[in-house]
């Protein structure tokens, strides 16, 4: 289970099995999407599936998620989502009504991020496999104009941008599987992010060195991942991440650390620092770009790894999430 | 966000940061031993050590009740869920901790139905929603967690619910405290007192540790502003050559403890004669077992333990580092052969062991201070 969970264990599988035997003449560090050019036209593709339960939560469903979260992926390296390919795994005796909602959910969602479903499959499984339904979605993205995403650009002295709160949506799906007694009023993020990247390119552009959706494994992995790409180190602050009360609350009670938590609406930039204000001041002006924030700083050391740095003086390691978060009892 | 915030208000700690300077004997070298796993995650994930002046030395105790377990208890509890139709219950910090032949996790992965749950009475629950099955709960901890088991446990004999036990490894706080002071290889100036055992027993059972060792103590709560107040108070007592109890969590902790929990701990645990714990040896008294009139609910009584004492492997120096000797990073295993992800013992995966605090928080930072500074 750990090899999925978007931590160590996954990044090892991918680097160690998947990597060399599928892709073993390509070099550069790992992306969410693939940059390929055919016949001289430059565009990017990524692939996803989706396998939340449950299917629906406050916030939105596995339908808006396969939609927001392929749309994402290619936003964040850098390319306009233009085209989508679905496949559903549905399992038998899935209830019609729940499938319809969430085909009418993709199109809502597809309709809102503005990228059209040109091709799926249908495959349906015996009953008890695939928890209802699995969406594994393929997207293909044109190159935004100005933008040019590279770990190996990062330089110390960078700032890094966060998009908004974290944790809402890792928080929400705990909730809805109902095992615990706790009620909190938040839903999930998810939400297309490629409104704030195209102001963001627009903006500070030629700033922009590096961008991720921190997913699976939340802001921590995210960041630990371009600490390795770029070999430098991070320091956060973590007074200036933004956070709801009610994730910081869940996650205190819980003994969760919230860096540690899906997100399916934010993203993380790196910025030259000349750029910095102005791609912050762009972001706050949009609606859903309010809560952006600058929460650190690239520095030398300590190199390949991220440092959070508490108001007071002191400071800890943070790492790449470890097999699922679990909750601390005690 | 209220009792958290408060507790972290960098103005206090930086001001109480000053106290402790002002307070140490420069030409002294303390040496605090925290004794509560919780307290050992809390410096770290706070970076507490980075406020203290370098001739105050926190030493990690034994209060994790996961890393105290030998393996061979492990090995025992998934030996019992390995018959058919049985269910293992564990909280999350259990699932990862290494039995001979793999965690709980590991079970799971290969077949066995493995849940985590957040306290006992939803293990219960499991019981009443499978009745086909049969639940165990791995219940493990100090005397915090002893009282939910002992409610739990006496719920299902009141409800009359047979397809349910608890394979109790509770141990008890005051003996690996006592088993510290009696090592030879400590020595220790004052301790660190643990929080939230402490709202289940109170403070008075800590007073011989004043009064016969003449060590003060200080009950502290986890927040970064508790844990350094609980240092001036016990500079203070040092400055006055002063040794007593005192309670720096009064919020959550009463003095007298908690009388109903204490109650339901009587009414279904007793002390086993003796008990294993990893590092510290066999120690009397240490721990509870369930009595007689809930043997019904006894996992050791229903089923076959296989009751097998498994040595660490040698190289793995848990026991030295559960005792304060060591410092994680000593270890010769320490993030080589043994990682989160790999872990030889169970200090290195549970979230109270001082090893998986000290790889997570700590064992990368270099230059760290001075970058700070200089981003500022």
């Amino acid at each position: 289970m750990a090899h999925g969970a978007g931590g160590k264990a996954s990044r090892r599988l991918v680097e160690g099995l998947f990597a060399p035997l599928l892709c073993a003449d390509s070099t550069g560090p790992l992306t969410d999407a693939a940059q390929l050019s055919i016949e001289g036209t430059r565009f990017a593709i990524t692939t996803d599936s989706f396998v939340v339960k449950p299917l629906r939560f406050p916030g939105g469903s596995i339908g808006e998620l396969a939609v927001n979260g392929t749309v994402n992926d290619l936003a964040v390296s850098g390319a306009r989502a233009e085209v989508m390919a679905v496949t559903y795994v549905l399992e038998a005796g899935l209830p019609t009504e729940v499938l319809e909602a969430e085909v009418r959910a993709m199109a809502a969602a597809a309709q809102r991020a503005g990228v059209r479903i040109v091709s799926g499959d249908t495959k349906v499984v015996e009953h008890g496999k695939a928890d209802g339904m699995y969406v594994t979605t393929t997207g293909i993205g044109s190159m935004i104009r100005g933008l040019k995403i590279d770990a190996r650009s990062v330089r110390p002295g960078d700032k890094v941008l966060l998009s908004g709160p974290i944790g809402d949506h890792g928080i929400t799906i705990l909730l809805s599987r109902g095992e615990l007694d706790l009620e909190a009023e938040l839903c999930s993020d998810t939400r297309p992010v490629l409104p704030l990247v195209e102001a963001l390119a627009a903006a500070a552009g030629p700033g922009i060195r590096w961008m991720r959706d921190p997913t699976r494994g939340g802001v921590a992995t995210s960041l630990n991942e371009l600490a390795c790409d770029c070999g430098l180190g991070i320091v956060i602050d973590e007074e200036k991440i933004p956070i709801h009360d009610a994730v910081r609350g869940a996650c205190e009670l819980l003994g969760l650390d919230p860096l540690h938590i899906a997100n399916e609406g934010q993203f993380l930039a790196v910025i030259a620092p000349e750029y910095s204000d102005a791609a912050l001041n762009a972001l706050n002006l949009l609606p859903g770009g309010e809560d952006a924030r600058m929460i650190g700083t690239v520095c030398e050391q300590p190199a390949g790894a991220v440092l959070a740095a508490t108001s007071y003086g002191g400071s800890r390691i943070v790492d790449m999430l470890v097999g699922d978060p679990l909750p601390r009892i005690c | 966000m209220k009792f958290v915030d408060e507790f972290r208000a960098p103005e206090l700690i930086t001001r109480t940061s000053e106290e402790i300077r002002r307070l140490v004997d420069p030409a002294r070298h303390y040496r605090f031993m925290e004794v509560c796993g919780g307290h050992t995650h809390a410096i770290y994930r706070f970076g507490l050590k980075d406020l203290l002046p370098d001739n105050v030395e926190l030493i990690h105790g034994p209060g994790c009740p996961v890393c105290v377990l030998p393996m061979g208890r492990i090995d025992d509890g998934l030996a019992l869920s390995q018959q058919d139709n049985v269910i293992f219950a564990a909280f999350g910090d259990m699932m990862r901790v290494p039995g001979t032949h793999g965690s709980p996790l590991e079970y799971k992965a290969r077949g066995m139905d493995v849940r985590i749950v957040y306290s006992p009475s939803d293990a219960l629950k499991l019981a009443r929603a499978n009745l086909d099955k049969h639940v165990m709960f791995f219940a493990i901890g100090f005397e915090t967690t002893a009282p939910s088991t002992a409610l739990t446990l006496m719920r299902a004999r009141a409800e009359g619910i047979r397809n349910f036990s608890v394979f109790c490894n509770h141990v008890t706080i005051i003996p690996a405290i006592r088993a510290i002071l009696d090592s030879p290889d400590m020595r220790l100036d004052a301790f660190i007192g643990p929080g939230h055992v402490s709202t289940v027993i109170g403070c008075r059972p800590y007073e011989w540790i004043a009064k016969e060792e003449r060590k003060p103590i200080v009950i502290s709560g986890f927040e970064p502003l508790d844990m350094l107040q609980s240092i001036v108070m016990l500079l203070r007592q040092l400055q006055t050559r002063e040794a007593k109890v005192e309670n720096q969590y009064k919020r959550v902790v009463p003095w007298e403890g908690n009388r109903a929990a204490l109650k339901a701990m009587a009414e279904v645990f007793q002390l086993r004669p003796y008990f294993e714990w990893r590092g510290l040896g066999f120690i009397s008294q240490s721990a509870l077992r369930i009595r007689d009139a809930y043997a019904e609910w006894d996992s050791e009584r229903r089923f076959d333990v296989p009751g097998v004492r498994v040595t660490d492997p040698k190289a793995a120096q848990c026991g030295e580092v559960l005792k304060g000797v060591l410092k994680p990073h000593q270890c010769k295993l320490f993030g080589r052969e043994c990682t989160p992800e790999h872990p030889i013992g169970a200090l290195m995966v549970s979230s109270e062991g001082s090893c998986a605090a000290y790889y997570n928080y700590e064992h990368r930072k270099t230059a760290a201070a001075t970058m700070l500074s200089q981003t500022a």
